[in-house]
């Protein structure tokens, strides 16, 4: 049995700088492999919809007539099963988490057409 | 004989991270009776079996529990895999079997800073979590997420850890390891923790095999039991004995754990040493049929999985037994008996899991 067995850890925490950063001015960056959002470069997909097949929480909704792929940011788990099924290849985790919204519905959904003109568009 | 009165412990109280809730029936400051309750928080998690296919349910199994994901998502991947009589390649069992160490430390360090918080050490809970988030960075690295590791896969793994990271994250092992036993030297030595947890809380040996514990709640009652030395993964190629203290009180399950973080960074470093090269992954075709029984050590102890495929890609049947499950009657005779200001320190020592539980 020791008394202040602790003390060494203590004062060279209290010598040291502070193991916090000063967020939201020193921001803590991403590794590479982090599962961030879902991303997709639109004029690649040919819209097959096995992305939509693959989601194991039906985040996307991809409508081949309408020409629309759709995701439920709130649906998606980020594990990537969409990006290992693609095709094509357009499909891509990227390290940065999706924006907060501030409501349930339209907000969380992010719609991208493959139509000239059109590019990417948020409901 | 003194007054007897009821005081609920639970579901919310500022130890538990989740909910479980306990009828504390006292003399006095005695603790004479614990009736624990769960049933908060069901998620119904084994009937969705019915609605994704078996390949889906490994993204779920890791889900069951946000510690220990990944070993859940290993035991499930092993019950399929033998089912379907899927060969993993090497390489496969020895990067599970480093992510699993490293989920067992991060498990671990979790702990043992909810433990100093037990009972009180407020400056030892934030040090041991300060180290946790160096492991934290290394699991993100390799996998992509922080704690649902999303890297298990039915027929191998997800992702592969390439040389040069590994001899790297070697290196940032040995520099954690370091900083861990600063740590868990306080929780060995220091006076005041022992105050608090040498004695308290006994569970004899018999009664911990007769009541059904599992993981370190066994181990720390002197009975080496450990499922690793079933021969999953790629652990009969790596040399390690079961850690097992014959203390049987509180302090003995701390020791457990303490120790066991040591032989989980000296099984890392020999898995780095011996992993081979080849693929990560073997392609998976065709639907389960059959059943098995899959048993695995988690952080808390064995967890056991139970599958039956009936060669349809939904299977039948799935079952999970948790390790907590299994600890919850050796909690309530560990409570008999006890002081009510010890009660939450002997609630923590079986590292409670209430989201395994109720699945």
């Amino acid at each position: 049995m020791r008394p202040l067995s602790f003390g060494k850890v203590i004062s060279r925490s209290v010598l040291s700088r502070p193991a916090t950063r000063l967020y939201p001015f020193v921001k803590r960056p991403f590794f590479k492999a982090t599962r961030g959002a879902v991303a997709i470069d639109i004029d690649k997909c040919i819209l097959c919809g096995i992305c939509q097949k693959r989601c194991p929480t039906a985040a996307i909704i991809v409508t081949k007539a309408a020409g629309d792929w759709q995701i439920n940011r709130l649906r998606c788990i980020s594990c990537g099963a969409c990006v290992d099924a693609c095709p094509k290849k357009c499909l891509r985790l990227e390290n940065m988490y999706s924006p907060a919204v501030v409501k349930k519905g339209a907000d969380d959904k992010v719609h991208q057409q493959p139509k000239p003109g059109l590019g990417a568009t948020q409901a | 004989m003194a007054t007897r009165t009821v005081i609920p412990f639970g579901p919310q109280h500022p130890v538990l991270p989740e909910p479980i809730h306990l009828d504390l029936v006292l003399e006095d400051e005695k603790v004479v009776q614990a009736i624990p309750s769960i049933g908060f928080i069901h998620r119904g998690l084994e009937k969705l079996v019915e609605k994704k296919d078996f390949l889906e349910m490994t993204y779920v199994a890791e889900r069951i529990c946000g510690i220990c994901s990944f070993i859940h998502g290993q035991s499930y991947c092993q019950a399929i895999e033998a089912v379907m009589k899927i060969d993993v390649p090497e390489r496969a069992l020895f990067l599970r079997t480093i992510w699993g160490e490293m989920s067992r430390i991060h498990s671990h360090l979790l702990w043992l800073g909810l433990f100093a918080d037990g009972f009180g050490f407020e400056s030892l809970f934030m040090h041991s979590w300060r180290v946790r988030e160096k492991l934290l960075d290394i699991i993100e690295e390799t996998t992509g997420g922080r704690v649902i590791f999303g890297t298990a896969k039915v027929g191998g793994v997800r992702r592969d850890i390439d040389t040069p990271t590994l001899k790297r994250i070697e290196g940032e092992l040995r520099t954690i390891e370091k900083m861990s036993r600063e740590i868990t030297d306080v929780f060995k030595k220091d006076s005041s923790v022992r105050r608090r947890t040498v004695g308290v809380g006994m569970l004899s040996k018999e009664d911990a095999v007769a009541l059904g514990a599992v993981g370190p709640t066994l181990r720390g009652s002197g009975v080496s039991q450990d499922m690793r030395k079933l021969g999953y993964a790629a652990y009969p190629k790596i040399n390690w004995e079961p850690v097992v203290e014959t203390g049987c009180d509180c302090y003995a399950r701390c020791m457990v754990r303490c120790r066991e973080l040591y032989e989980s960074f000296s099984m890392i470093y020999q898995a780095i040493a011996k992993i081979p090269d080849g693929p990560v992954d073997v392609k998976v075709t065709g639907n389960p049929s059959g059943e098995y029984f899959s048993r695995t050590e988690q952080p808390r102890g064995e967890v056991i999985y139970y599958v039956k495929g009936n060669a349809t890609k939904n299977l039948e049947r799935f079952r999970v037994r948790t390790p907590t499950f299994a600890n919850v009657p050796p909690l309530v005779k560990m409570l008999g008996g006890c002081e009510l200001p010890d009660v939450p320190v002997i609630v923590l020592t079986i590292d409670p899991c209430i989201s395994c539980t109720e699945r």
